[in-house]
């Protein structure tokens, strides 16, 4: 099927290239969002709370605001609309209005005329907080049902969903073996290098722009235009490169609005850069999840059914938890035959800073639980762990139980290249005590099906612009975090042209100069974008061919773009300069300009939650990984890594290698060591909830010294849904990676760590407990869940929708919310005077006193 | 509103400093409780060296003191005093790039960016002490600098490869020639 695409005869994609904004980085000369300065420039601090949770009763910031080189002081009541990357959860504000729910909740900000200055004026801003009892973990918050810590859902729970594809029960009656367990995936965050900074200045239009450390332009862009009350229209946000980003970038975030709001009134650009402890407070990392998997196997081990529970500790908002949830259930089946499943996720409020998207996005969690497991069930049934996987591998093109539709699947040859690359046979169970290795596999998206918010328009768009001098320009709203989404746009368009990468001039991640692109989330760039860079190039290479068929009288079809030149396939020296062919192509249809464009296909999963999950494609990833273990100490050293990536087509197996070693780095990182941990102060101090490790310091992260070596296989298996057959690598090679040290560890010395990071205490509790032999969580909560949305599978003659669901209508979303115009740069009614009281725009009686 | 003006409000001291920043001389004035990455980015313009935790923690303000890798942003500016300052502006010849540059950017050693200058300055300082490290001292060197991206192989492999082409390039280089 694929044979098309496999076959064609590329010049630049799959070769090892230099990425074309290479040269910028290595010289410094990148311009990051702390690295812009405009003249006449502000910087504002953030006032952050103590309290974890608490009602703000008066602020009075009647110091902050005379204090000398103070330009601005604003609270919540300057800003009072709330936002939220998803419509279901718009329960942020930029500045909390009356209520802090975790330490670091912003409460004020200060605009000074240097950031030294604005720091010393936060001192001089006085809250009165009335503090309020606090929620820890998940189990906490089910059993508390107040105080609330948000207005919606039910008492502290945010979310609860239930799905089921066939009779579960029935199926596990019948199983030969069950197995049951309960392991528990501990929260991390992104710890990108660079911290979020915004800069925001009126243009001298009039109109706002925001450059912003920001993975997804289009989302500030709408959040800004809500809040802000400003049509869209009149607001730019450009997305600087990001010194890294893995889903950390992803929100919208307050600082973006309040820097916004704050040039909109002082006329001044105003910038921030967040410090490294406010950036732990950003968070929006991998959701704590605790979860509860049983799996019906037959005599050989192959599944017959899979029950899944899962209980995320969202943090204190909403930010894309309902997402998560559902991702923490969507891709179970993808990779293996589940014939029949069920799935219920919960996530609740916690007084903590809100959970979100990590790289992998809610699919590492329960993918250490099934990996580990299987890993059980192989040891159990005395089956080879790669054997078994091997057995019942997801078959490629079908329909899953929860209706995702995969395209290619490699990961068998993955297994096989793992396996033979490191001598598995020789070492699984052999190797002397003490030493070990593991195997684990794991599937991914290459971009979410969906939009975050509904709506009927292309996923992402790419314009070309040509002129006689040869060049050639894309313009994409795409957006550069490190991944390579401008050599990938590059890469595309100067295949299709027979141009070097090199030729084309980029211009992404700008609200104002392309068209849209979601976002660099859910590893849906190569795929999306780069259809739509396809379609645009090859419209373009329509139009100059028909031009240069004309002079040249050569036929169209005939014509072949490569090395800079168009010319006669029949007769290579028959051609002209690809300069010459443009103007050719300009002189018979005018300034040269195409556009591409990329919706995903429809997804077969018509039940409400079916829209987390379904993908154009699925990337397959399998590793071995071998350890030692010291027994005394518990010390777990990784020695060798081997991963096997099933990428569809390698675009620029440089930068495919990297996304796989970054990916594997990544794991390591929460496999062995990173946490996002809490803990109460001594009762006396308070008994807040603090973070434990708000620094780089503290927050123990893999440095050169512990970094393995890895051996990486590109498997190059192109699907026809993907760019040239490519898939994506971003995100997919991380997840099997914590499962297979796990199961290292347990063939180095026989004991089980259920639960990451897999600390030596944790190594050597398990070794102490000779009964379980385990280290883990030991029960699951009580959930009283709804009723499951029931789902016949497709071999049960389902159509993809749930048999007890009543009809939905889905409504489309407000796009941009274009009404609300506000021309100019209308004055503030509230620009603060000393010591006035500012009257709240929100009537509501639990409003603080603002005094200024 | 502002009651100042828009005057700055510091009147406290102010240093004046001469030091050379890649080879050139300097001479700048600068508020005294600026660290040295504080003013080469808001006083001197160079942007090239980057802002991290501020605490000496990640490394990516690492620039080069006479020759010492350094933690910029632990280090005030006014102990540089006559120092010779380096940064990654000033580690092209030119339009010539440096070698290492040259193989950060071949071989995949730089993603994100952000990380880059401190590594290529760490990275070069070792180079230029110890001309033939081996894997062990290269990460030696290096695990100062935080990165998030990469997975450290491809720069381990990138000064590796810099190396050879120095070693190389060098007159009278080594058996392998140019």
């Amino acid at each position: 099927m694929s044979s098309r695409i496999a076959a064609l005869d590329l010049q630049v994609v799959g070769k090892p290239r230099r990425r074309v904004d290479a040269r910028a980085k290595v010289t410094g000369q990148t311009r990051f969002a702390d690295d812009l300065f405009l003249p006449r420039m502000l910087h504002c601090k953030l006032l952050r709370s103590p309290h974890p949770h608490a009602r703000i009763r008066r602020i009075d910031a009647r110091a902050a605001v005379t204090a000398p080189g103070v330009k601005l002081v604003l609270t919540g009541v300057d800003l009072p609309i709330p936002y939220g990357i998803l419509p279901v959860s718009q329960d942020e504000h930029a500045l909390c209005l009356n209520r802090v729910r975790f330490v670091g909740d912003p409460v004020a900000a200060v605009v000074a005329v240097d950031e030294q200055t604005a720091c010393e004026a936060l001192d001089g801003i006085r809250v009165d907080y009335e503090p309020l009892p606090t929620i820890a973990d998940p189990e906490e918050a089910l059993t508390t049902p107040q105080p609330r810590i948000q207005p919606y859902g039910d008492g502290n729970v945010h979310k609860k969903v239930a799905l089921q594809f066939g009779e579960v029960d029935a199926a596990m009656a019948s199983a030969d073996r069950v197995f049951e367990d309960i392991f528990f995936y501990e929260g991390s965050t992104h710890l990108a290098i660079e911290q979020h900074a915004a800069l925001a200045a009126v243009d001298p239009d009039g109109k706002l722009t925001l450059w912003s450390s920001t993975q997804t332009p289009h989302y500030v862009h709408r959040a800004l235009s809500r809040v802000l009350g400003i049509s869209p229209a009149h607001i730019r946000v450009i997305a600087t490169p990001n010194g890294g980003g893995f889903g950390g970038k992803s929100d919208p975030f307050n600082h973006e609005i309040v820097v916004a709001k704050a040039a909109m009134l002082l006329g001044r650009p105003v910038k921030i850069c967040l410090t490294r402890e406010e950036v732990f407070y950003c968070h929006r990392g991998r959701h704590p999840v605790l979860m509860k998997l049983v799996t019906g196997v037959n005599g050989d081990g192959r599944i017959v059914a899979m029950d899944l529970q899962t209980l995320l500790d969202g943090g204190a908002y909403g930010s894309y938890g309902v997402a998560s949830t559902f991702y923490t259930g969507a891709l179970q089946t993808v990779t293996y035959e589940v014939p029949r499943y069920r799935f219920r996720g919960c996530r609740v409020f916690t007084n903590k800073p809100p959970c979100g998207p990590k790289r992998g996005h809610g699919t590492p969690q329960p993918r250490f639980a099934q990996e580990i497991q299987l890993d059980k069930i192989a040891v159990a049934l005395g089956r080879d762990p790669a054997e078994l996987r091997k057995s019942q591998l997801a078959k490629p093109h079908a329909l899953t139980a929860n209706y995702m539709r995969i395209g290619t699947m490699g990961l068998g040859e993955c297994i096989d290249r793992v396996v033979a690359g490191s001598g598995w046979k020789n070492k699984h169970g052999k190797l002397r005590f003490g030493h070990g290795v593991g195997l684990a596999c794991s599937s991914y998206l290459c971009g979410a099906g969906l939009p975050i918010y509904w709506n009927a328009l292309p996923h992402s768009g790419v314009q070309l612009q040509l002129d006689r001098s040869g060049r050639v320009a894309a313009f994409c709203g795409a957006t550069e975090i490190g991944q390579g989404s401008d050599d990938v746009l590059a890469n595309l368009v100067a295949e299709v042209l027979g141009i070097d990468p090199f030729d084309i001039r980029l211009v992404s991640g700008d609200t104002d100069l392309g068209p849209v692109d979601l976002g660099s989330y859910s590893s849906r760039v190569t795929l999306m974008m780069g259809h739509a860079a396809l379609q645009a190039a090859e419209r373009a290479r329509d139009l100059i061919a028909q031009a240069v068929s004309a002079s040249l009288e050569v036929p169209a079809s005939r014509l072949v773009f490569a090395g800079r030149r168009v010319f006669d396939a029949e007769a290579p020296a028959r051609g002209v300069s690809f300069a010459e062919a443009v103007q050719r192509g300009e002189a018979m249809h005018g300034t040269l300009g195409t556009t591409g464009s990329y919706t995903p296909p429809e997804s077969a999963a018509k039940y409400k939650g079916g829209g987390v999950g379904p993908s154009p494609a699925y990337s397959y990833s399998a590793c071995v990984v071998e350890v030692q273990v010291q027994p005394e100490t518990g010390w777990v050293e990784v020695e060798k890594i081997w991963i096997a990536h099933d990428i569809g087509r390698s675009l620029n197996p440089v930068l495919a290698r990297g996304q796989v070693e970054g990916s594997v780095y990544m794991a390591l990182g929460e496999a062995l060591m990173e946490e996002m941990a809490y803990r109460r102060l001594p009762r006396h101090l308070s008994g807040v909830l603090v973070h434990k490790f708000p620094s780089l310091l503290e927050y123990k992260s893999p440095t050169t010294l512990e970094m393995p070596e890895v051996i990486t296989y590109l498997v190059e298996n192109p699907d026809e849904a993907g760019p040239l057959g490519a898939k994506e690598v971003g995100q997919g090679p991380l997840l099997p990676v914590m499962p297979a040290v796990a199961n290292a560890v347990y063939d180095a010395v026989g004991v089980r760590v259920d639960e990451v990071p897999i600390t030596p205490e944790k190594v050597l509790r398990a070794l102490g407990d000779r009964e379980s032999r385990r280290c883990g969580p030991k029960s699951f909560p009580f959930i009283v869940w709804p009723e499951p949305l029931k789902v016949a599978p497709p071999w049960e003659g389902g159509d993809g929708t749930a048999v007890n669901e009543k009809p939905r209508r889905r409504k489309e979303g407000v796009l941009m919310s274009p009404d609300v115009v506000q021309p100019g740069l209308a004055p503030h009614p509230s620009t603060p005077e000393a010591g006035q009281k500012t009257e709240s725009s929100e009537s509501s009686p639990e409003m603080p006193e603002v005094l200024r | 509103m502002s009651a100042s003006g828009g005057v700055t409000p510091r009147a406290e001291s102010r240093t004046r400093l001469s030091l050379r920043v890649n080879g050139e001389p300097v001479e700048v004035l600068f508020e005294t409780y600026k660290t040295l990455l504080e003013v080469l980015r808001e006083d001197l313009g160079l942007t090239g060296t980057k802002h991290g935790c501020e605490l000496g923690e990640c490394g990516a303000c690492t620039v080069l003191v006479d020759s010492r890798p350094v933690l910029s942003c632990l280090l005030l500016a006014a102990e540089c005093e006559g120092s010779h300052v380096r940064t990654v502006e000033g580690l092209a010849q030119g339009a010539c790039l440096h070698p290492i540059q040259e193989t950060f950017a071949d071989l995949g050693a730089a993603q994100c960016g952000y990380c880059t200058p401190a590594m290529l300055m760490t990275a070069c300082a070792l180079l230029e002490k110890h001309p033939s490290p081996s894997r062990g001292d290269i990460r030696q060197a290096l695990s100062g600098v935080l990165c998030r991206c990469t997975g450290y192989l491809q720069i381990f492999e990138a000064v590796e490869a810099a190396e050879r082409r120095i070693r190389e390039n060098s007159p009278g280089g080594s058996e392998g020639g140019g």
